[in-house]
């Protein structure tokens, strides 16, 4: 094989495979809050070909005691392909993302995807809204992004535990969205107060898709209001896997489709799904 | 010329090097190319739809993994329409691993696959019998044949018989395979094990208990591989650990003509892909020519007993 050989190989390769397992370089990896970490990498183009809402799944490293063996998932909080640059925000919960905490610049991390199905806003809408608490607002940030890149309008309802452990608010008005904030310090976040605010929203400018993720107080709420508006909506949900890919079987959960029950893999099917069809559990 | 083809039995692969059952589908696609494998093997199916095991399926322990994945199904209806197809367009050999709860229903779920497209039949015998006291059909000889007779009645495609390493009678199950018209025996699957959160005392996976796979599995695998190509005249497909070129090429030597790659596709999604090149590199640096020169060359002779120690004799 020529070098000219290999090189329209490798370009074919990138044509026809959608995820890769690449060694990215750490440039950055600090905390955020008490509970977040923001870890900044340099990643090749082939992996930024990205949509809001799909993972990585991520080599995490061995430290001390732990050794981490599976991958572990992780949104993609943010992803440029100009800067050839990938973004996770992550909370520090047990050894995968322990290791991940130790990861200083210039250390490699093996990262694989971009995974699973992201998010979509239909061309003919003009003004959504993200409603998500904690680290959910991680999976949704991108999709700030892509909305102004649509010219679309956003409303971003960031929940959170108190004001200092809000999320990305800056990043969404830095986009150009609507930011309302609640915790649960001010007594704001209840969901009483919370349907307060999505109903004024959607009574008043009016809302033509609702996107969230995680919690299940807020998938119930979302999923009344969206049937009594007639609102479709997204949620990006999670469930423990392995593969990543769609081959074990290991992340799946049930959806009512039409009052039929299914079964679908988080990271295959989802981790996007139909927010009617969502079970919360 | 240095080749990586290999035979089991009728079918010839271009490489010894093939997926396990369950840790595989046309996902892969995404990843690496399909074309270039030794044989497609896919995930376990049954003729009737089946939910599998409830939630947490997975867990991780030192060095390996347990699943109690059980066997969600479609159903042979779903899989001749969907599956079957989509590995028709690649020249690469389809071996359909099978289940059922009785030995007749595993006829007629093999029979059913026999179908153009359909290169072989791995038969999973890693599954409760529901007709006796629900042990594997795996564990005893008796239960082997019985299983592997009737699928031979129902098809003239190549049969694998995939072993359990829960036996204590390896060597007599492999046998009793080989007598009853296995092709192959693929060995082997997942060890049953177990894993306990201390904080909450709870079991770790949904199911209580679950299979052990990935490299920790390895040393037990390649036992029972060697213990079966010394007990049988039948190819034999090491399975179990392998994450490693000299994993590979190990289980060759232990008696091995080919080998299946499962739990370490979760950590390196395009493994297969580096160890077809890092065989053919291995044996290059190593002067050998073809994989059949490694098959079964373990020098052994001079290891004294060690068949003696086979389980139950100690
Ligand atoms: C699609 C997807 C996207 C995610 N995005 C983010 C994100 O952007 N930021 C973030 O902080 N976390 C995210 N998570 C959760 C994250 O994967 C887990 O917190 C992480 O795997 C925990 O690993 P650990 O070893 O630190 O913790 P441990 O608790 O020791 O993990 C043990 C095992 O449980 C699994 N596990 C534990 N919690 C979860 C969970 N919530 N979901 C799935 N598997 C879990 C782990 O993968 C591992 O196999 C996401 C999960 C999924 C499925
Ligand atoms: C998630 C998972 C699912 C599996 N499903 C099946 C199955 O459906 N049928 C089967 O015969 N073996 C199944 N196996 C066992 C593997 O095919 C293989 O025998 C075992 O994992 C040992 O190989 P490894 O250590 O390389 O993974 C499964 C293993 C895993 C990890
Ligand atoms: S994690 Fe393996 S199928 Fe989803």
């Amino acid at each position: 094989m020529t070098v000219l050989d290999a090189a329209v190989k490798a370009d074919e390769s990138v044509g026809r495979f959608t995820a890769f397992t690449r060694d990215t370089i750490v440039k950055s990896n600090e905390a955020v809050n008490g509970d977040y970490r923001l870890l900044v990498v340099s990643a090749p183009e082939e992996i930024l070909n990205c949509t809001p809402g799909q993972f990585f799944h991520l080599l995490c490293p061995s430290e001390g005691a732990d050794h981490p063996y599976l991958r572990r998932p992780m949104s993609i909080y943010g992803y440029d392909r100009a800067r050839g640059e990938l973004q996770f925000l992550y909370k520090v919960t047990g050894a995968g993302t322990r290791g991940l905490a130790t990861l200083t610049p210039g250390a490699q991390l093996n990262v694989f995807g971009p995974l699973g199905r992201g998010y979509s806003i239909a061309p003919d809408h003009s003004r959504i809204m993200l409603v998500a608490r904690g680290v959910g607002l991680a999976t949704l940030a991108p999709l700030a992004q892509q909305a102004r890149d649509q010219d679309c309008e956003l409303v971003a309802v960031c929940s959170a535990r108190s004001p200092d452990m809000l999320l990305s608010v800056d990043l969404f008005r830095d986009m150009g969205a609507k930011v309302i904030t609640l915790t649960d310090a001010e007594g704001t976040s209840g969901t009483q107060n919370l349907q307060h605010v999505i109903e004024a929203e959607v009574e008043g400018q009016g809302v033509d898709a609702f996107y969230t993720c995680g919690s299940n107080r807020i998938l119930r709420l979302l999923q009344t209001l969206s049937r009594r508006f007639d609102i479709p909506g997204q949620i990006a949900l999670e469930q423990q896997m392995a593969c990543g890919l769609g081959m074990c079987q290991c992340c799946v959960r049930s959806f009512d489709r039409g009052g039929r029950f299914v079964q679908e893999r988080v990271c295959r099917e989802g981790p996007v799904f139909d927010l009617q069809e969502a079970l919360s559990c | 010329m240095l080749s990586l083809e290999t035979r089991i039995g009728a079918l010839a692969l271009k490489n010894p090097i093939m997926p396990a059952s369950g840790t595989f589908s046309e996902d892969l696609a995404d990843v690496l190319d399909l074309g270039a494998l030794g044989a497609h093997v896919t995930k376990t199916v049954t003729s009737e739809t089946r939910n599998g095991n409830p939630t947490p399926r997975v867990c991780e322990v030192r060095g390996a993994m347990l699943n109690s994945i059980g066997i969600p199904s479609k159903g042979v209806a779903h899989f001749l329409d969907h599956v079957v197809p989509f590995y028709s367009q690649f020249d690469v050999p389809l071996i359909v691993s099978i289940s059922a709860g009785t030995a007749d229903e595993f006829a007629r779920t093999c029979a059913a696959l026999d179908v153009p497209g359909v290169a072989g039949i791995e038969v999973n015998i890693s599954c409760p019998n529901l007709e006796e006291d629900g042990k594997a059909f795996a564990m005893r000889p008796s239960t082997t044949e019985a299983v592997m007779q009737k699928v031979r009645g129902a098809t003239a495609l190549p049969l694998w018989a995939k072993l359990s390493p829960n036996t204590g009678e390896t060597t007599e199950v492999a046998q009793a395979a080989e007598a009853a018209g296995a092709d192959a025996l693929v060995v082997c699957n997942t060890l049953l094990a177990m894993a306990i959160d201390v904080e909450t005392r709870r079991p770790t996976l949904g199911n209580l208990m679950g299979g052990l796979s990935g490299p920790s599995l390895k040393p037990i695998a390649l036992r029972m591989s060697y213990q079966c190509a010394n007990a049988v005249d039948i190819p034999i497909i090491g399975c179990g650990g392998i994450s490693t070129v000299e994993d590979v090429v190990e289980f060759l030597i232990a008696g091995a003509t080919a080998v299946q790659v499962g739990t370490a596709t979760f950590i390196e999604a395009g493994i297969m892909e580096r160890l077809i090149a890092d065989l053919r590199a291995w044996m290059q640096a190593h002067g050998v020519s073809s994989v059949a020169d490694l098959v079964g060359s373990v020098r052994d002779q001079e290891a004294g007993d060690g068949m003696l120690l086979a389980e139950g004799v100690s």
